[in-house]
């Protein structure tokens, strides 16, 4: 047998290089797309977003948003073609695992975008976090935990932490002499935690809650408590609540007839995109937000004008935090040029990232949560219109975070 | 507290009650007349809030809202009866079960695909929507007061129906005899038709009512449906008494609840409904089985 293994080539070795060579062949399709000839691979971006249900609208400014800003990059991320895979998320938390799982495992998407509902935020970032995760951008979901004890090198936010909704609202009531106050809330999970940020900074203030009334998510009928509120007398009132329990309560608090007598504050939602509906009830209700419409700087006026000239649409903070999700993949790929196996400095160039956007200045935190200022916001004549900054370069302190 | 406190929130309780009664009484009408289960009398409720804002919002009045949207409910109701509940007379109450949940899925959607999935509110007619000093530092929105009032008219016209004509005295025989109306010669088809589309009618007026107070929102019929069932449950399967007792009992529970024990709140109406059964497992005003 020895002997046979001298002489030349035997079939075992040409098997050997035959398998080597495919081998090689089949390597060469893993080579960097940087160092490819001819056709670059394109890059995958994949959004899971609400296009049907509540939150539809949200979804669909956030996607616009993004697009938008990749479009005014020459339609190119860091050289390479986009192929952009749209999921609808129907803002469902139980359909979650099913559609993030085929955005990463089917469609092997580079980067993840969304969602909107905290509830879908938790499975999308459980799933994509880890080393083999794609390149997760969150723009809306607001739970503390995604930048908490679920951050991960691949995972950033362009959005907002429950606790950057809250926190801020401690200080602008006490700056505007408000000490008693009653807190007033629905009663899930972004509520709470929304609440949880505002009494950590009022009390530490030396500000004293009257009475905190959590009312059951989603209801609506607010009688109850508005009489009650008549006879606590509080200084102002501290509120979340969002969508169509915004626009309930703003006009339920002024049919009640407290609107002249309690000042009425809020997290940013409790005004937004229901001023119509809510009509003179909500003229002077204080909010803070990290974005308004009316903000005065460059940035937010040339990004207005550039949504509405692509979607005939007045854009709202969901596409501000859509239109910086897509700065911040665009500053992530240019710096490793179109590579996208070399995610270390990838993700380098993400957390150094210093964003002109239109809310104003937008960098991250260690945790990759965004820091940026807060605004206090009142409605004049039907806009929300800054007031003052309420928070300079807001952070959060993602408990729980190791990374 | 002072006192005052608790006599606007007697006021909001009874408010809410006289809205429960609204529903409940058809839903109590039509399970002791027809025998029937009816899980889509939510559907109605959500329908006529629907109707009420779509019809209002074209009119600009929410009188005229209301004024065509009955019609509507009524034609509605009817035609329900005729083409799906009708044939469930005989069956056991599984199917009708098994349908009127199918109904509540077919609204659902017809809902989303007519008005889509945002929360719209309806305005308050300007002459309602004010509100009264009632103490130093509580006022009360007119329009509420207007909604209990409206409730005890239909409440009063209800009893006078099913008490004083002719109608009522059929229903009245009806529920307690079916075979017997039938023999002595009356079209129990019609009959079950017109108080079906009644029963429609009544939900919907509800929802009208409604409409302005509590939004309108997609998967509001189910909401007011569970609450509803407790309400005919508490207060005995087929009578209309018992469903306004038990209404009464289940606004000043919930809304007392609210205020005195929050973290007890959205128990405390269900905790109301053991205990009674535990007393009288037929409800307050039910016959004994």
């Amino acid at each position: 047998m020895s002997n046979e293994e001298k002489k030349g080539i035997t079939r075992r070795d040409l098997i050997k290089g035959t398998a080597a060579t495919a081998g090689l062949a089949a390597a060469s399709l893993f080579v960097p797309p940087r160092f490819a000839i001819g056709a670059q691979a394109k890059v995958k971006v994949g959004f899971l977003l609400p296009y049907t249900g509540t939150y539809a609208k949200l979804g669909t400014f956030c996607r616009d948003a993004l697009k938008l800003r990749l479009a005014e990059a020459g339609n190119k991320l860091g050289g390479r073609e986009i192929e952009f895979i749209d999921v609808d998320s129907e803002a469902n938390p139980a359909k979650a695992p099913e559609l993030t799982n085929r955005l990463i495992k089917r469609d092997k998407v580079d980067f993840l975008i969304g969602p909107v509902h905290s509830g879908v935020g938790m499975v999308m970032v459980k799933m994509a976090r880890g080393d083999q995760g794609p390149i997760t951008v969150v723009t809306n979901a607001g739970a503390d935990q995604l930048t908490g004890s679920l951050c991960a090198p691949n995972i950033f936010r362009t959005s907002f932490s429950s606790y950057q909704m809250g926190y801020p609202g401690g200080p602008v009531m006490l700056e505007d002499g408000h000490k008693r106050v009653a807190l007033v809330y629905w009663n899930y999970g972004f509520g709470k935690e929304v609440a949880a940020g505002f009494k950590e900074s009022f009390l530490a203030g030396g500000g004293t809650l009257v009475k905190e009334i959590a009312t059951p998510f989603p209801e609506v009928d607010f009688q109850a408590y508005l009489t009650e509120l008549a006879a606590l007398k509080p200084d102002a009132i501290y509120t979340f609540y969002a969508g169509g329990g915004a626009a309930k309560f703003v006009k339920d608090f002024a049919a009640a007839g407290l609107k002249d007598s309690i000042k009425l504050y809020g997290a940013g939602f409790i005004t937004e995109g229901v001023l119509e509906a809510q009509g003179a009830a909500a003229e002077g209700v204080r909010t803070v937000l990290h974005y308004a419409d009316t903000l005065d700087i460059p940035e937010n006026h040339k990004f207005r004008a550039a949504f509405k000239k692509a979607t005939g649409q007045e854009a709202d903070v969901y596409a501000v935090q859509g239109y910086d999700a897509g700065e911040l993949i665009l500053r992530g790929m240019d710096a490793v040029k179109g590579d996208t196996g070399a995610r270390a400095e990838m993700i380098r160039a993400m957390e150094k990232a210093e964003i002109a956007s239109p809310r104003g200045k937008l960098r991250f935190s260690p945790s990759h949560n965004p820091i940026h200022d807060i605004y206090l916001r009142e409605v004049v004549k039907g806009e929300n219109r800054v007031i003052r900054v309420a928070a300079k370069d807001q952070s959060d302190p993602a408990e729980g975070c190791s990374m | 507290m002072e006192i005052s406190f608790y006599l606007v929130q007697l006021l909001n309780g009874i408010q809410y009650g006289f809205l429960l009664f609204l529903v409940a009484s058809g839903l109590t009408l039509l399970f002791g007349i027809m025998g029937i289960i009816n899980l889509a009398h939510g559907s109605f409720y959500m329908i006529g809030a629907y109707l009420s804002y779509w019809l209002s919002g074209m009119t600009g009045s929410l009188w005229l809202g209301i004024l065509l949207g009955l019609p509507l409910a009524l034609i509605l109701g009817y035609a329900v009866e005729r083409f799906a509940i009708s044939f469930l007379y005989r069956r056991d109450h599984l199917y009708q079960v098994l349908l009127t949940f199918a109904l509540i899925l077919v609204f659902n959607e017809l809902q989303r695909i007519l008005w889509g999935n945002n929360v719209h509110g309806v305005a308050i007619p300007a002459a309602l929507a004010g509100s009264i000093p009632l103490t130093e530092n509580q006022v009360y929105p007119v329009y509420r007061l207007f909604i209990s009032a409206a409730c005890i008219v239909i409440a009063a016209a209800m009893y006078w129906v099913i008490q004083k004509t002719r109608l009522g005295m059929m229903i009245r025989a009806g529920s307690s005899n079916r075979e017997m109306v039938q023999a002595l010669g009356i079209d129990v088809n019609r009959l079950f038709a017109i108080v079906f589309s009644l029963g429609v009618a009544l939900a919907a007026f509800a929802g009208m009512l409604a409409a302005p107070v509590d939004s309108v929102y997609p998967g509001m019929g189910e909401n007011i449906l569970i609450i509803s069932f407790v309400v005919v449950v508490i207060g005995g399967t087929g009578s209309i008494k018992g469903a306004f007792v038990g209404a009464m009992l289940i606004g000043l529970v919930s809304t007392f609840g609210k205020v005195l024990l929050p973290e007890m709140a959205s128990m405390a109406v269900y905790a109301m409904m053991a205990v009674i059964l535990l007393w009288r497992p037929q409800g307050l005003f039910g016959r004994a089985v």
